[in-house]
């Protein structure tokens, strides 16, 4: 028996591969990664990993639980194709390894800069634990840093370097920063905390070319503004990597394309996590997403389907972003959003944006109020809507009344 | 360092050595004690490193923070009076002998 391969060891590949034993999968269970190291949680590395040079990768399991659960790492090895006929793996030294199922977790990669001078010296990307290895070495001679990109990874990367008192200015093409992430008022209230430390923020600005000889020295806007840079840091987005499964003849379109059960277009294999493009159960429709609660829920289904006990994956999106000290919580998607109600706190800072379609609570956005995040999942995964009078409150107790009464009513 | 107990989610028990200063979560995950997922890394946010304190120095437990008792309250898994996100617990030597039941996921 040949067993499960998993390509890829980020949040996704290193939970299906836990998951798998505690679902009492007894085969051959391999964990295979271009990258060395021990499979790491990804979202310290603009963060907590930045704070002291020699601070350690956070390990998503320790090293001895590999063995333990008897899962076979084959880590800082390159795959170069998947021969499907053959349910094999060919890799760059020559080697091969057979599967009986293959899942495919390989993530994304960082969108790169493509503007001219966009390959000097000093530009660093935040996605592996090599980039931020690569960018936290050249921090202790950054005076100054251009951000390019107002997304989550951008805007964590300049509260962790303005807190280090580095002068930080984040370029972002759009009018606001975070984009369609999140509603106009979290954006404007997150702008304000980072412009309140010390950030500086271009929105509307175009990147027209990097100089420098060598090493970068300035980012130059389209407007003609020279903003001069000893390095600079590029969060524009990433592409899922779906490069080995097109030359495989999978279905692709924005990832590898799947059905509810994680299978992809040879049902030997599946695929979970940001690489997968799947049939989205709340929007009703095909969708990426991008998120370690999408990686490691999508990782405990597609576990429990190989192990004899199909499940339709249709756990409710959340997410989470720590803007320096800022605590933002996203519960369900906000796509279809057509209305909104802004709640702030009594001193005016803003406190949560109920998002609705329809009628209809689909997602809450929130801002250091976990409390209401928590609840909100619950209201949203179980299809509640509470009064809008309650949910403009604000208030807890109020909703948690809300909450309570529409559970014990009958479905 | 303090030594403390998890009773996994099939009833064997595991001890494990958490250095001072680490969270119970990291000691949790480093050792490999099953039904701890800590998906949010530590972060307060995922409630996927829930125990129950079953036993030992409970006193020297550290008291709960409202972001604690806030994520708690509406995990997936409900809360019970003994209740902790072993992620907000730095690891004391006062701490060694403490027995926490995993509630996980």
């Amino acid at each position: 028996m040949a067993g499960v391969v998993i390509l890829g060891a980020g949040h996704a590949g290193t939970q299906a591969a836990a998951s798998l034993r505690e679902a009492g999968f007894t085969g051959p269970v391999t964990l295979v990664s271009d990258e060395a190291d021990l499979p790491y949680h990804k979202p310290p590395l603009s963060k907590s990993f930045m704070k002291q040079a020699d601070a350690p990768l956070q390990p998503l399991r320790g090293a001895a639980t590999y063995a333990q659960k008897d899962i076979t790492l084959r880590l800082g090895v390159a795959v170069t194709a998947i021969d499907r006929p053959a349910r094999c793996l060919h890799f760059a030294d020559g080697s091969r390894l057979n599967y009986d199922r293959l899942i495919l977790a390989t993530g994304t990669a960082a969108r790169r800069l493509t503007a001219p001078g966009a390959d000097l010296g000093g530009v660093f990307y935040l996605r592996s634990a090599q980039d931020a290895r690569a960018m936290r070495a050249a921090l202790p001679d950054a005076g100054r840093v251009v951000v390019i990109g107002g997304g989550f990874i951008g805007l964590e990367a300049a509260a962790m370097l303005a807190a280090r008192g580095i002068a930080v200015t984040v370029i972002e093409m759009a009018t606001q920063v975070l984009g369609r992430a999140v509603s106009g008022a979290v954006a404007s209230a997150v702008a304000a905390d980072l412009v309140a430390n010390g950030v500086t923020l271009r929105c509307g600005a175009g990147i027209d070319h990097l100089s420098g000889a060598g090493q970068v020295g300035a980012v130059h806007l389209t407007d003609g503004t020279r903003l001069p840079a000893d390095i600079v840091v590029v969060g524009i987005g990433a592409m899922p990597e779906v490069a080995l499964a097109q030359a495989a003849g999978l279905a692709c379109d924005n990832g590898v394309v799947t059905d509810a059960t994680l299978a992809t277009s040879d049902p030997a294999i599946f695929a979970i996590g940001d690489c997968a493009a799947y049939p989205q159960a709340q929007l009703g429709r095909m969708a990426r997403l991008e998120s370690v609660q999408n990686a490691t829920d999508q990782a405990r289904a597609l576990a429990q389907t190989l192990t004899g006990n199909p499940v339709v994956y249709d756990a409710l999106p959340w997410f989470w972003s720590d803007i320096g000290a800022l605590k933002l919580q996203i519960a369900g998607l906000s796509h279809d959003a057509d209305d909104a109600i802004v709640v702030h706190r009594a001193d005016g800072s803003l406190q949560s944006v109920w998002r609705l379609a329809q009628g209809r609570l689909v997602a809450v956005e929130t801002l250091d109020s976990p409390g209401e995040h928590m609840l909100a999942r619950r209201l949203i995964a179980e299809g509640l809507t509470p009064a809008r009078d309650v949910m403009a409150s604000g208030d807890m107790a109020a909703l948690k009344a809300a909450y309570a009464s529409a559970r014990a009513l009958p479905a | 360092m303090a030594q403390i107990t998890f009773i996994q989610p099939d009833g064997s028990a595991r001890v494990v050595d958490a250095p001072e200063g680490e969270t119970l979560m990291i000691a949790a995950t480093t050792a490999g004690v099953d039904g701890i997922v800590a998906e949010c890394g530590g972060s307060c946010m995922c409630a996927t490193c829930h125990c129950l304190v079953v036993s030992g120095p409970t006193e020297a437990l550290p008291v709960m923070e409202d972001a604690e008792r806030d994520t708690l309250e509406f995990t997936a898994q409900d809360m019970q009076d003994t209740s902790r996100l072993t992620c907000q617990i730095k690891a004391t030597e006062a701490l060694s002998g403490l027995t926490l039941r995993v509630v996980g996921r």
